[in-house]
Protein backbone atom coordinates (compact mmCIF):
# COMPACT_ATOMS: atom_id res chain seq x y z
CA UNK A 1 0.00 0.00 0.00
CA UNK A 2 1.44 3.29 -0.88
CA UNK A 3 -1.06 5.11 1.30
CA UNK A 4 -3.00 3.39 3.57
CA UNK A 5 -5.86 5.44 4.92
CA UNK A 6 -5.47 7.13 7.93
CA UNK A 7 -8.42 6.01 9.72
CA UNK A 8 -9.41 8.60 12.96
CA UNK A 9 -11.74 6.64 14.71
CA UNK A 10 -13.06 9.97 16.50
CA UNK A 11 -14.49 11.88 13.65
CA UNK A 12 -15.59 8.97 11.54
CA UNK A 13 -17.90 10.64 8.74
CA UNK A 14 -14.89 13.31 7.85
CA UNK A 15 -12.38 13.71 5.23
CA UNK A 16 -9.83 15.59 6.59
CA UNK A 17 -6.45 17.37 5.30
CA UNK A 18 -3.89 18.74 7.26
CA UNK A 19 -1.24 20.82 5.62
CA UNK A 20 -0.62 18.66 2.39
CA UNK A 21 2.53 19.09 0.41
CA UNK A 22 3.32 17.44 -2.49
CA UNK A 23 6.59 17.73 -4.12
CA UNK A 24 7.77 16.91 -7.59
CA UNK A 25 11.09 16.55 -7.92
CA UNK A 26 11.61 18.87 -4.31
CA UNK A 27 9.48 21.15 -5.74
CA UNK A 28 5.82 21.90 -4.45
CA UNK A 29 2.97 21.76 -6.73
CA UNK A 30 1.02 23.77 -4.50
CA UNK A 31 0.86 25.82 -1.22
CA UNK A 32 -0.03 23.68 2.03
CA UNK A 33 -3.96 22.34 1.59
CA UNK A 34 -6.03 22.38 4.56
CA UNK A 35 -9.27 21.31 4.62
CA UNK A 36 -12.17 19.12 6.47
CA UNK A 37 -15.73 18.60 5.01
CA UNK A 38 -17.98 16.23 6.84
CA UNK A 39 -20.61 13.42 5.32
CA UNK A 40 -22.90 14.81 3.29
CA UNK A 41 -21.18 17.91 2.08
CA UNK A 42 -19.61 18.51 -0.97
CA UNK A 43 -16.27 20.15 -1.87
CA UNK A 44 -15.68 22.12 -5.06
CA UNK A 45 -11.52 22.48 -6.05
CA UNK A 46 -10.83 25.34 -8.42
CA UNK A 47 -7.91 25.99 -9.96
CA UNK A 48 -6.13 26.59 -13.18
CA UNK A 49 -4.64 23.95 -15.37
CA UNK A 50 -1.41 22.71 -13.81
CA UNK A 51 -2.51 24.25 -10.73
CA UNK A 52 -2.49 20.72 -8.92
CA UNK A 53 -5.89 19.46 -8.76
CA UNK A 54 -5.48 16.17 -10.09
CA UNK A 55 -2.90 15.89 -8.02
CA UNK A 56 -4.84 16.58 -5.31
CA UNK A 57 -7.44 14.12 -6.14
CA UNK A 58 -4.59 11.35 -6.86
CA UNK A 59 -3.44 11.88 -3.07
CA UNK A 60 -6.90 11.76 -1.64
CA UNK A 61 -7.04 8.54 -3.48
CA UNK A 62 -3.92 6.95 -2.44
CA UNK A 63 -2.09 6.83 -5.98
CA UNK A 64 0.51 9.56 -4.74
CA UNK A 65 2.00 9.51 -1.33
CA UNK A 66 2.14 13.43 0.54
CA UNK A 67 5.30 14.96 1.16
CA UNK A 68 4.36 16.66 3.81
CA UNK A 69 0.90 16.13 5.64
CA UNK A 70 -1.97 14.30 6.61
CA UNK A 71 -4.93 12.83 4.92
CA UNK A 72 -7.27 11.65 7.41
CA UNK A 73 -9.73 9.34 5.79
CA UNK A 74 -13.19 7.94 7.01
CA UNK A 75 -13.02 4.53 6.99
CA UNK A 76 -15.29 4.29 3.58
CA UNK A 77 -14.68 2.98 0.12
CA UNK A 78 -13.10 5.25 -2.51
CA UNK A 79 -14.94 5.95 -6.13
CA UNK A 80 -12.31 7.52 -8.40
CA UNK A 81 -13.29 8.73 -11.98
CA UNK A 82 -10.29 10.51 -13.34
CA UNK A 83 -9.52 11.34 -17.02
CA UNK A 84 -8.97 7.99 -18.20
CA UNK A 85 -12.47 6.27 -17.45
CA UNK A 86 -11.45 2.58 -17.37
CA UNK A 87 -13.67 1.53 -20.04
CA UNK A 88 -12.94 -1.19 -22.73
CA UNK A 89 -13.25 -0.57 -26.09
CA UNK A 90 -13.70 -4.15 -26.95
CA UNK A 91 -16.63 -4.38 -24.65
CA UNK A 92 -19.99 -3.36 -25.14
CA UNK A 93 -21.48 -0.92 -22.87
CA UNK A 94 -23.17 -3.70 -20.98
CA UNK A 95 -20.23 -5.67 -20.35
CA UNK A 96 -18.54 -2.93 -18.96
CA UNK A 97 -20.85 -2.39 -16.70
CA UNK A 98 -21.14 -5.79 -15.63
CA UNK A 99 -17.75 -5.86 -14.88
CA UNK A 100 -17.17 -3.03 -13.04
CA UNK A 101 -20.13 -3.69 -10.63
CA UNK A 102 -18.77 -7.52 -9.91
CA UNK A 103 -15.56 -5.84 -9.46
CA UNK A 104 -17.54 -3.54 -6.80
CA UNK A 105 -19.18 -6.48 -5.15
CA UNK A 106 -22.72 -5.44 -6.40
CA UNK A 107 -24.74 -8.03 -7.15
CA UNK A 108 -24.75 -7.48 -10.83
CA UNK A 109 -28.09 -8.41 -11.62
CA UNK A 110 -29.28 -7.80 -15.30
CA UNK A 111 -32.17 -5.63 -13.67
CA UNK A 112 -29.62 -3.61 -12.35
CA UNK A 113 -27.08 -3.46 -14.99
CA UNK A 114 -30.45 -2.24 -17.32
CA UNK A 115 -31.20 0.21 -14.63
CA UNK A 116 -28.04 1.99 -14.20
CA UNK A 117 -27.86 1.53 -18.39
CA UNK A 118 -31.81 3.86 -18.34
CA UNK A 119 -30.16 6.09 -15.55
CA UNK A 120 -27.36 6.80 -17.83
CA UNK A 121 -29.32 7.17 -20.82
CA UNK A 122 -27.35 5.06 -22.87
CA UNK A 123 -30.25 2.39 -23.87
CA UNK A 124 -30.26 3.10 -27.53
CA UNK A 125 -26.15 1.98 -27.45
CA UNK A 126 -26.24 -0.62 -24.67
CA UNK A 127 -24.79 -3.27 -27.02
CA UNK A 128 -22.47 -1.56 -29.02
CA UNK A 129 -18.69 -1.22 -27.92
CA UNK A 130 -18.11 1.26 -26.16
CA UNK A 131 -15.26 1.96 -29.25
CA UNK A 132 -18.13 2.99 -31.07
CA UNK A 133 -19.38 5.69 -28.72
CA UNK A 134 -18.88 9.13 -28.41
CA UNK A 135 -16.24 10.46 -25.53
CA UNK A 136 -19.19 12.18 -23.95
CA UNK A 137 -21.32 8.27 -24.06
CA UNK A 138 -18.13 6.88 -23.04
CA UNK A 139 -17.80 9.29 -20.51
CA UNK A 140 -21.58 8.81 -19.16
CA UNK A 141 -20.87 4.83 -19.06
CA UNK A 142 -17.75 5.44 -16.73
CA UNK A 143 -20.61 7.40 -14.19
CA UNK A 144 -21.70 3.62 -13.79
CA UNK A 145 -18.55 3.40 -11.59
CA UNK A 146 -20.31 5.84 -9.16
CA UNK A 147 -24.12 4.39 -9.14
CA UNK A 148 -22.23 0.92 -8.25
CA UNK A 149 -21.09 2.53 -5.31
CA UNK A 150 -23.48 4.67 -3.57
CA UNK A 151 -21.57 4.39 0.20
CA UNK A 152 -18.02 5.29 -1.16
CA UNK A 153 -16.40 8.72 -1.28
CA UNK A 154 -16.44 10.25 -4.58
CA UNK A 155 -13.44 11.68 -5.92
CA UNK A 156 -14.36 13.06 -9.57
CA UNK A 157 -11.76 14.39 -12.11
CA UNK A 158 -13.24 17.07 -14.44
CA UNK A 159 -16.53 15.49 -14.43
CA UNK A 160 -18.11 17.73 -16.78
CA UNK A 161 -15.85 17.30 -19.48
CA UNK A 162 -16.91 16.02 -23.08
CA UNK A 163 -20.47 15.92 -21.70
CA UNK A 164 -23.47 17.29 -23.56
CA UNK A 165 -25.87 19.20 -21.29
CA UNK A 166 -28.09 16.28 -21.19
CA UNK A 167 -25.08 14.53 -19.48
CA UNK A 168 -23.82 17.20 -17.18
CA UNK A 169 -28.07 16.92 -15.68
CA UNK A 170 -26.99 13.48 -14.93
CA UNK A 171 -23.60 14.50 -13.31
CA UNK A 172 -25.63 16.97 -11.40
CA UNK A 173 -28.24 14.39 -10.31
CA UNK A 174 -25.98 11.90 -8.99
CA UNK A 175 -24.11 13.98 -7.00
CA UNK A 176 -27.48 15.71 -5.50
CA UNK A 177 -28.19 12.17 -4.75
CA UNK A 178 -25.38 11.43 -3.22
CA UNK A 179 -25.55 14.46 -0.75
CA UNK A 180 -29.13 13.04 0.72
CA UNK A 181 -27.51 10.14 0.74
CA UNK A 182 -25.04 11.81 3.56
CA UNK A 183 -21.95 10.85 0.84
CA UNK A 184 -18.72 12.79 0.21
CA UNK A 185 -18.11 13.84 -2.94
CA UNK A 186 -14.36 16.03 -3.79
CA UNK A 187 -14.52 17.12 -7.56
CA UNK A 188 -12.08 18.96 -9.45
CA UNK A 189 -12.98 21.11 -12.27
CA UNK A 190 -11.19 24.02 -14.07
CA UNK A 191 -13.44 26.56 -13.43
CA UNK A 192 -16.52 27.56 -15.77
CA UNK A 193 -18.59 24.63 -14.89
CA UNK A 194 -19.90 23.94 -11.70
CA UNK A 195 -22.46 21.52 -10.17
CA UNK A 196 -26.09 23.57 -10.62
CA UNK A 197 -28.41 23.35 -7.83
CA UNK A 198 -26.23 22.49 -5.14
CA UNK A 199 -24.80 23.33 -1.94
CA UNK A 200 -20.82 23.58 -2.41
CA UNK A 201 -18.03 24.17 -0.44
CA UNK A 202 -14.76 25.33 -2.68
CA UNK A 203 -11.06 25.14 -2.62
CA UNK A 204 -9.32 27.54 -5.00
CA UNK A 205 -5.97 26.02 -5.27
CA UNK A 206 -3.16 28.30 -6.71
CA UNK A 207 0.20 26.29 -7.93
CA UNK A 208 3.39 27.54 -8.40
CA UNK A 209 4.05 26.31 -11.73
CA UNK A 210 3.46 29.00 -13.83
CA UNK A 211 2.83 32.96 -12.82
CA UNK A 212 0.86 33.77 -15.98
CA UNK A 213 -2.17 31.21 -14.60
CA UNK A 214 -1.92 32.81 -10.53
CA UNK A 215 -2.14 36.17 -11.73
CA UNK A 216 -5.21 35.42 -14.03
CA UNK A 217 -6.87 33.51 -11.24
CA UNK A 218 -6.66 36.58 -9.16
CA UNK B 1 -13.09 -14.19 -5.34
CA UNK B 2 -15.90 -12.58 -7.28
CA UNK B 3 -13.96 -9.70 -8.49
CA UNK B 4 -11.10 -12.52 -9.53
CA UNK B 5 -13.15 -14.73 -11.44
CA UNK B 6 -14.46 -11.69 -13.13
CA UNK B 7 -11.41 -10.21 -14.38
CA UNK B 8 -10.64 -13.38 -15.93
CA UNK B 9 -13.57 -13.87 -17.52
CA UNK B 10 -13.22 -10.13 -19.32
CA UNK B 11 -9.43 -10.93 -20.17
CA UNK B 12 -10.18 -13.98 -21.67
CA UNK B 13 -13.17 -12.31 -23.20
CA UNK B 14 -10.74 -9.42 -24.63
CA UNK B 15 -8.30 -12.17 -25.82
CA UNK B 16 -11.48 -13.54 -28.08
CA UNK B 17 -12.14 -10.09 -29.39
CA UNK B 18 -9.25 -9.28 -30.41
CA UNK B 19 -8.28 -13.11 -31.47
CA UNK B 20 -5.70 -12.00 -34.21
CA UNK B 21 -3.51 -10.32 -31.42
CA UNK B 22 -4.00 -13.04 -28.89
CA UNK B 23 -2.85 -15.74 -31.34
CA UNK B 24 0.01 -14.21 -32.20
CA UNK B 25 2.65 -15.90 -30.49
CA UNK B 26 1.35 -19.18 -31.49
CA UNK B 27 1.81 -18.15 -35.02
CA UNK B 28 5.35 -16.66 -34.48
CA UNK B 29 5.79 -20.18 -32.87
CA UNK B 30 4.94 -22.18 -36.21
CA UNK B 31 6.65 -20.01 -38.32
CA UNK B 32 10.05 -20.16 -36.95
CA UNK B 33 9.98 -23.90 -36.01
CA UNK B 34 8.47 -24.04 -39.71
CA UNK B 35 11.90 -22.38 -41.29
CA UNK B 36 14.13 -24.41 -39.29
CA UNK B 37 14.14 -27.28 -41.50
CA UNK B 38 14.18 -25.01 -44.71
CA UNK B 39 17.09 -23.60 -43.45
CA UNK B 40 18.85 -26.48 -42.06
CA UNK B 41 18.07 -29.09 -44.73
CA UNK B 42 15.94 -31.11 -43.85
CA UNK B 43 17.89 -34.22 -42.26
CA UNK B 44 16.29 -36.22 -39.72
CA UNK B 45 19.25 -37.20 -37.78
CA UNK B 46 19.66 -33.10 -37.28
CA UNK B 47 16.41 -31.93 -36.97
CA UNK B 48 16.23 -34.48 -34.36
CA UNK B 49 19.00 -33.38 -32.49
CA UNK B 50 18.66 -29.90 -32.54
CA UNK B 51 14.44 -30.26 -32.23
CA UNK B 52 14.20 -29.31 -28.16
CA UNK B 53 16.54 -26.16 -28.32
CA UNK B 54 14.28 -24.90 -31.37
CA UNK B 55 10.98 -26.03 -30.05
CA UNK B 56 11.84 -23.99 -26.38
CA UNK B 57 13.58 -21.37 -27.82
CA UNK B 58 10.68 -20.29 -30.22
CA UNK B 59 8.25 -20.76 -27.48
CA UNK B 60 10.42 -18.54 -25.25
CA UNK B 61 10.52 -15.63 -27.62
CA UNK B 62 6.89 -16.34 -28.31
CA UNK B 63 5.63 -16.31 -24.77
CA UNK B 64 7.38 -12.71 -24.60
CA UNK B 65 6.35 -10.77 -27.43
CA UNK B 66 2.98 -10.25 -25.67
CA UNK B 67 4.32 -9.66 -21.99
CA UNK B 68 4.68 -6.04 -23.17
CA UNK B 69 0.97 -5.48 -23.44
CA UNK B 70 -0.11 -7.61 -20.18
CA UNK B 71 -1.04 -4.65 -18.47
CA UNK B 72 -0.65 -1.61 -20.96
CA UNK B 73 -3.85 -1.70 -22.01
CA UNK B 74 -5.62 -1.44 -18.39
CA UNK B 75 -3.06 1.33 -17.28
CA UNK B 76 -3.51 3.25 -20.46
CA UNK B 77 -7.45 3.28 -20.20
CA UNK B 78 -7.99 3.71 -16.62
CA UNK B 79 -9.00 0.41 -15.31
CA UNK B 80 -5.63 -0.06 -13.30
CA UNK B 81 -6.84 2.63 -11.21
CA UNK B 82 -10.53 1.24 -11.11
CA UNK B 83 -8.58 -1.85 -9.89
CA UNK B 84 -6.74 -0.26 -7.59
CA UNK B 85 -9.99 2.24 -5.71
CA UNK B 86 -11.80 -1.16 -5.54
CA UNK B 87 -10.14 -1.84 -2.44
CA UNK B 88 -9.87 -5.43 -3.62
CA UNK B 89 -6.34 -7.68 -3.47
CA UNK B 90 -3.81 -5.65 -5.96
CA UNK B 91 -2.44 -9.05 -5.97
CA UNK B 92 -4.98 -11.49 -6.88
CA UNK B 93 -6.22 -8.99 -9.84
CA UNK B 94 -2.76 -8.96 -10.62
CA UNK B 95 -2.92 -13.12 -10.64
CA UNK B 96 -5.93 -13.36 -12.97
CA UNK B 97 -4.21 -11.13 -15.24
CA UNK B 98 -1.37 -13.77 -15.50
CA UNK B 99 -3.73 -16.42 -15.93
CA UNK B 100 -6.24 -15.41 -18.32
CA UNK B 101 -2.51 -14.33 -20.25
CA UNK B 102 -1.13 -17.77 -20.06
CA UNK B 103 -4.55 -19.29 -21.20
CA UNK B 104 -4.80 -17.38 -24.34
CA UNK B 105 -1.15 -17.46 -25.15
CA UNK B 106 0.80 -20.15 -23.23
CA UNK B 107 -1.44 -22.58 -23.58
CA UNK B 108 -2.03 -22.76 -27.33
CA UNK B 109 1.51 -23.37 -27.48
CA UNK B 110 1.52 -26.16 -24.76
CA UNK B 111 -0.99 -27.59 -27.26
CA UNK B 112 0.26 -27.37 -30.81
CA UNK B 113 3.95 -28.75 -29.25
CA UNK B 114 3.05 -32.09 -30.49
CA UNK B 115 2.42 -31.06 -33.65
CA UNK B 116 5.98 -29.23 -33.91
CA UNK B 117 7.49 -31.65 -32.39
CA UNK B 118 6.64 -34.69 -34.93
CA UNK B 119 7.54 -32.07 -37.94
CA UNK B 120 11.02 -32.03 -36.41
CA UNK B 121 11.28 -35.66 -35.78
CA UNK B 122 11.67 -35.45 -32.22
CA UNK B 123 11.96 -39.19 -30.59
CA UNK B 124 8.66 -40.55 -29.90
CA UNK B 125 9.63 -41.07 -26.39
CA UNK B 126 10.61 -37.85 -25.67
CA UNK B 127 7.46 -36.49 -26.93
CA UNK B 128 5.32 -36.51 -23.06
CA UNK B 129 8.22 -35.09 -21.49
CA UNK B 130 8.26 -32.27 -23.72
CA UNK B 131 4.41 -31.61 -23.44
CA UNK B 132 4.96 -32.13 -19.53
CA UNK B 133 7.94 -29.51 -19.54
CA UNK B 134 6.38 -26.83 -21.23
CA UNK B 135 3.30 -27.03 -19.25
CA UNK B 136 5.45 -26.16 -16.56
CA UNK B 137 7.51 -23.97 -18.00
CA UNK B 138 4.92 -21.76 -20.00
CA UNK B 139 2.97 -20.29 -16.88
CA UNK B 140 6.60 -19.54 -15.24
CA UNK B 141 6.72 -17.27 -18.28
CA UNK B 142 3.79 -15.31 -17.90
CA UNK B 143 4.56 -15.23 -14.17
CA UNK B 144 7.91 -13.72 -14.27
CA UNK B 145 7.54 -11.89 -17.32
CA UNK B 146 4.27 -10.20 -15.43
CA UNK B 147 6.72 -8.57 -13.02
CA UNK B 148 8.69 -6.91 -15.73
CA UNK B 149 5.51 -5.91 -17.46
CA UNK B 150 4.24 -4.22 -14.17
CA UNK B 151 7.62 -2.61 -13.71
CA UNK B 152 7.25 -1.35 -16.99
CA UNK B 153 4.26 -0.30 -17.88
CA UNK B 154 4.61 3.25 -17.07
CA UNK B 155 7.60 3.64 -19.42
CA UNK B 156 6.85 4.93 -23.02
CA UNK B 157 9.41 2.14 -24.45
CA UNK B 158 9.27 -0.52 -21.66
CA UNK B 159 9.51 -3.34 -24.64
CA UNK B 160 13.36 -3.58 -24.44
CA UNK B 161 13.91 -3.16 -21.29
CA UNK B 162 11.62 -5.57 -20.60
CA UNK B 163 13.33 -8.43 -22.38
CA UNK B 164 16.34 -7.13 -20.43
CA UNK B 165 14.77 -7.56 -16.95
CA UNK B 166 13.22 -11.05 -17.23
CA UNK B 167 15.60 -13.17 -19.91
CA UNK B 168 18.32 -13.85 -17.07
CA UNK B 169 15.62 -15.10 -14.63
CA UNK B 170 13.86 -17.02 -17.83
CA UNK B 171 16.86 -18.98 -18.59
CA UNK B 172 17.09 -21.96 -15.90
CA UNK B 173 13.82 -22.80 -17.10
CA UNK B 174 15.32 -23.36 -20.97
CA UNK B 175 18.31 -25.07 -19.69
CA UNK B 176 15.84 -27.12 -17.16
CA UNK B 177 13.59 -28.06 -19.87
CA UNK B 178 15.93 -29.26 -22.63
CA UNK B 179 17.68 -30.85 -19.83
CA UNK B 180 14.69 -33.02 -19.51
CA UNK B 181 13.75 -33.21 -22.60
CA UNK B 182 17.35 -34.23 -23.88
CA UNK B 183 17.12 -36.54 -20.85
CA UNK B 184 14.21 -38.42 -22.35
CA UNK B 185 15.50 -38.84 -25.98
CA UNK B 186 18.31 -40.82 -24.05
CA UNK B 187 16.02 -42.79 -22.20
CA UNK B 188 17.26 -41.49 -19.01
CA UNK B 189 15.15 -40.88 -15.92
CA UNK B 190 13.86 -36.74 -16.64
CA UNK B 191 11.72 -36.18 -13.34
CA UNK B 192 14.29 -34.39 -11.22
CA UNK B 193 14.65 -31.61 -14.12
CA UNK B 194 10.48 -31.38 -14.14
CA UNK B 195 10.59 -31.47 -10.45
CA UNK B 196 12.97 -28.49 -9.88
CA UNK B 197 11.05 -26.73 -12.74
CA UNK B 198 7.86 -27.46 -11.09
CA UNK B 199 9.56 -25.66 -7.74
CA UNK B 200 10.52 -22.89 -9.81
CA UNK B 201 6.88 -22.77 -10.87
CA UNK B 202 5.62 -22.86 -7.23
CA UNK B 203 7.89 -20.41 -6.44
CA UNK B 204 6.78 -17.79 -9.00
CA UNK B 205 3.32 -18.48 -8.23
CA UNK B 206 3.70 -17.68 -4.77
CA UNK B 207 5.97 -14.15 -5.11
CA UNK B 208 4.91 -12.81 -8.83
CA UNK B 209 1.26 -11.45 -7.58
CA UNK B 210 2.90 -9.56 -4.78
CA UNK B 211 5.68 -8.70 -7.05
CA UNK B 212 3.19 -7.43 -9.55
CA UNK B 213 1.16 -5.52 -7.74
CA UNK B 214 3.99 -3.70 -5.95
CA UNK B 215 5.38 -2.40 -9.51
CA UNK B 216 1.63 -1.38 -10.64
CA UNK B 217 1.49 0.85 -7.43
CA UNK B 218 4.91 2.48 -8.20
CA UNK B 219 3.88 2.90 -11.58
CA UNK B 220 0.95 4.51 -10.68
CA UNK B 221 2.40 7.29 -8.70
Amino acid sequence: MTNPPNKDPEKPACLRVESLVFERWFIPVFEPINFQIEAGETLLIRGANGSGKTTLLRLLAGFLEPSEGKIFLPGQALAWLGHKLGIKDALSVRENLQFLARLYNTQATEALITDTITQLGLMRVADQDAGSLSAGQKKRCAFGTLLFQPDAIWLLDEPYSSLDKQGMDIVDRLLKQHQQRNGITVLATHGVLAPAQLEVRELIIEGFQDDYYAESLA
Amino acid sequence: MNAFFSLLKRDLLLAVRSRAEALQPLFFLLVVVTLFPLGLGPGPALLAKIAVGVIWIAALLASTLSLDKLFRADFEDGSLEQFLTSGHSLSLLALAKIIAHWLSTGLPIVLFSPLLAIWLNLPHEALPVLVKSLLLGTPIFSLIGAIGAALTVGLRQGGQLLALLIFPLLIPVLILATGAVSAATDNLESSAYLLWMAAYAVLMLTLAPFACAASLRISLS
